[in-house]
């Protein structure tokens, strides 16, 4: 994990003392709240439907037991007891005052964590995989250069006043956990021929009004070159990406306007010209960042309890097979904790839920804590033997739901419960499909299906490349839903296809039900998951059980 | 032609808390929707709305929200305006919570 050095430390406090200052000339009325506004949102504070919200970055996904406690002590002190994991691995609190933020912060920089970029024109909270550092499948640890971006995002001169928010995703791994390809920007571990460890940059990918799938701009960028060549991108959108109309003003549309070729004989262009300016001084940085990331001491030992309670224990079991993932290290799992328990909202836990993570990380996890983009926490580095003790702890605390990629694992943003933006509902659309499925005990026969929801067509739910994407909208004052099958959020990605004309808030539950019992008809074996179903037979008999009454008519 | 005048109500958030608000007849602001103003009249409303954007100290991003009257006062007439003067559907929490306690 990286640790603030004394430099970080002064920055942060030098900006929370300035925010704080801030506050008060609002509060005052010396500064208007036109004024005041884009100096808030540069430190995440927004005002959303009843009340500010505060979105803490967690900078790619990672954290230890000290920091989850102080998002508890947040929760608790200055909300309302609970905390939402969002889908780019922030946490936001619904509640706070306006005048309490600043001890907020100042609590928060007392554990290396801050608010800054998570909101604005600017480039965001660098997301990774969250599995970095633990998967069996991994090439290099993506999380050294994640914070490498983040310290030379961070209030960059040049890209503190954009046409619009910038955001980067940092995978290592074979399999892509990241959405690589709904980035503005993502890097990849490569390696070439010749063995070199480098990374392949894509652009232009992004979900919203217009969601377009990320391009490869170069295939192997050298490790020295990363830094320059990222600036060369963001630096050319920054230049040329349109400032007239900010439904276009993302890189995804400059991409789409320019073409990828010359979008990348500009960036070559702009690249040749700055690179000589980095002297090797982001290198020397990045070597000290890498050696905060060295794998923790793994711990040998029999794994007999683990193998007892799988072979013992039902309930364990059926954790077991769908929370843990392969390790790197093949005696120890990654632990992946729902915070989607049947009926509760996606990504929401209590203070109390944050500190029994904590505490297991403490124990058993290496001190390490992750959290996905898929609004779960993850225990990265568990021997197998202290599984069964895990289990038992989660559960005493409703966090040991067996449902990790499962119908009832959605991905929901707050939809207009809270968000200002929003035009339609998303929670309650997740917690009754959940409750639902639940209750016909049917999840574990339907296997791997991702349902994601959006209350608006900005996607932060990511419903574009959810294998059954629900889109919330306003039609003529009614709330609508419309779906999509077929997207896709890993290497493969796509976005879905829309089936047709939208639900009523009291229909899209069993519209998502008809579309399953059309999935589990047409499937081809109990193997085949609902994406490969989807691809093999297409959109005709998913249509056909949505819209039974479109059928008769043209019988 | 123009599109007839329907009922509003000047609504914002509160510059501290960020709880819903609204702007009464007696030019307070409170936090129940009923004792809100119901305002009918076009150019009126554009008057009470520049009233309550000259309230910085007080206000933020005060707005005329569509209302109709109601047996005790005025009520929303779209599911947004319904949500804002209630609080969340997954919890208890905003005006509902409030409520609760009284």
């Amino acid at each position: 994990m990286y640790k603030y050095n004394d430099f970080d430390t002064a920055f942060l406090a030098e900006r929370n003392a300035q925010f704080r200052a801030q506050v008060e000339r609002r509060i005052d009325g010396s500064l208007t709240e036109d004024e005041f506004k884009p100096l808030r949102l540069m430190n995440g504070l927004y005002l959303q439907l009843h009340a500010y919200m505060l979105r803490v970055a967690i900078p790619y996904g990672s954290l230890n037991s000290a920091q989850m406690n102080t998002l508890a002590l947040l929760a608790e002190k200055w909300d309302k007891g609970y905390g939402h994991f969002t889908t780019r691995q922030n946490i936001q609190y619904n509640w706070p005052k306006l005048s309490d933020v600043p001890d907020m912060l100042d609590a928060l920089a007392e554990v290396g964590m801050h608010a800054i970029q998570t909101s604005g024109n600017t480039i965001r909270n660098v997301t990774a995989d969250h599995f970095a550092g633990a998967a069996a499948d991994e090439i290099e640890d993506p999380r050294p250069i994640a914070e490498l971006i983040r310290q030379w995002s961070t209030d960059h001169p040049e890209f503190q006043f954009m046409g619009r928010k910038f955001k980067i995703a940092v995978g290592g791994a074979a399999k892509d956990r990241a959405v690589l390809k709904a980035h503005d920007l993502a890097v990849r571990v490569v390696q070439n021929d010749a063995g070199e460890t480098g990374y392949q940059i894509l652009i232009g990918g992004g979900l919203g009004r217009t969601p377009m799938i990320g391009k490869v701009i170069n295939d192997f960028v050298p490790r020295a070159d990363l830094l320059p060549y990222i600036e060369a991108v963001v630096s050319v959108w920054n230049q040329i990406g349109r400032r007239d109309n900010k439904y276009k003003a993302r890189i995804k549309i400059t991409v789409h306007e320019h073409g990828i070729d010359h979008i990348r004989a500009r960036v070559d262009a702009r690249f040749a010209l700055i690179r000589p300016t980095f002297l090797g001084a982001d290198q020397e940085l990045f070597s000290e960042i890498k050696v905060h990331f060295s794998p923790p001491k793994f711990r040998t030992g029999s794994t007999t309890p683990y193998d007892t309670a799988y072979k013992t224990d039902p309930v364990f079991r059926a954790w077991a097979d769908t929370n843990l993932a392969d390790h790197r290290v093949s005696d120890h799992a990654i632990v992946t904790i729902s915070i989607k328990k049947h009926g509760a909202t996606p990504g929401d836990a209590s203070a109390e839920q944050m500190r029994v993570m904590a505490t297991l990380a403490a124990d058993y996890g290496y001190d390490e804590l992750r959290i996905s983009h898929e609004q779960n926490v993850i225990l990265p580095h568990v021997h197998k033997s202290d599984l069964p003790a895990i289990h038992a702890k989660l559960k005493q605390h409703g966090l040991g739901t067996a449902n990790i990629g499962l119908i009832s694992d959605i991905i929901a943003c707050p939809g207009m419960d809270y968000c200002a933006l929003a035009t339609a509902r998303s929670i309650p659309v997740a917690e009754q499909i959940a409750t639902r499925f639940d209750d016909l005990k049917l999840e574990h026969d339907i296997g791997h299906l991702q349902i994601k929801i959006s209350g608006c067509i900005n996607a932060c739910g990511h419903h574009h490349v959810g294998h059954i994407g629900i889109l919330g909208l306003d039609r003529a004052g009614v709330e609508n839903y419309q779906i999509t099958l077929g997207g896709d959020a890993t290497w493969s990605a796509a976005v879905g296809e829309r089936a047709g004309p939208g639900f009523a808030y009291d229909e899209i539950v069993p519209a998502v039900e008809r579309i399953v019992d059309a999935y589990l008809s047409v499937r081809d074996t109990a193997e085949e998951t609902f994406l490969e179903t989807y691809r093999r037979v297409g959109m005709s008999p998913f249509k056909a059980a949505l819209y039974p009454e479109a059928i008769k008519k043209v019988a | 032609m123009a599109r007839a005048f329907t009922p509003k109500v000047i609504t914002a958030n509160h510059l501290i808390e960020g709880d819903v608000i609204y702007l009464t007849a007696a030019d307070t602001w409170s936090r129940d929707l009923a004792e809100a103003e119901l305002i009918t009249d076009e150019a009126h409303a554009q008057l009470r709305l520049l009233d309550a954007q000259s309230q910085p100290a007080t206000v933020v991003g005060a707005y005329l929200a569509d209302a109709t009257s109601g047996a005790n006062g005025p009520e929303p007439t779209h599911f947004r305006e319904e949500f804002r003067r209630t609080g969340p559907s997954n919890y208890a929490h905003g005006k509902q919570e409030v409520l609760a306690n009284v």
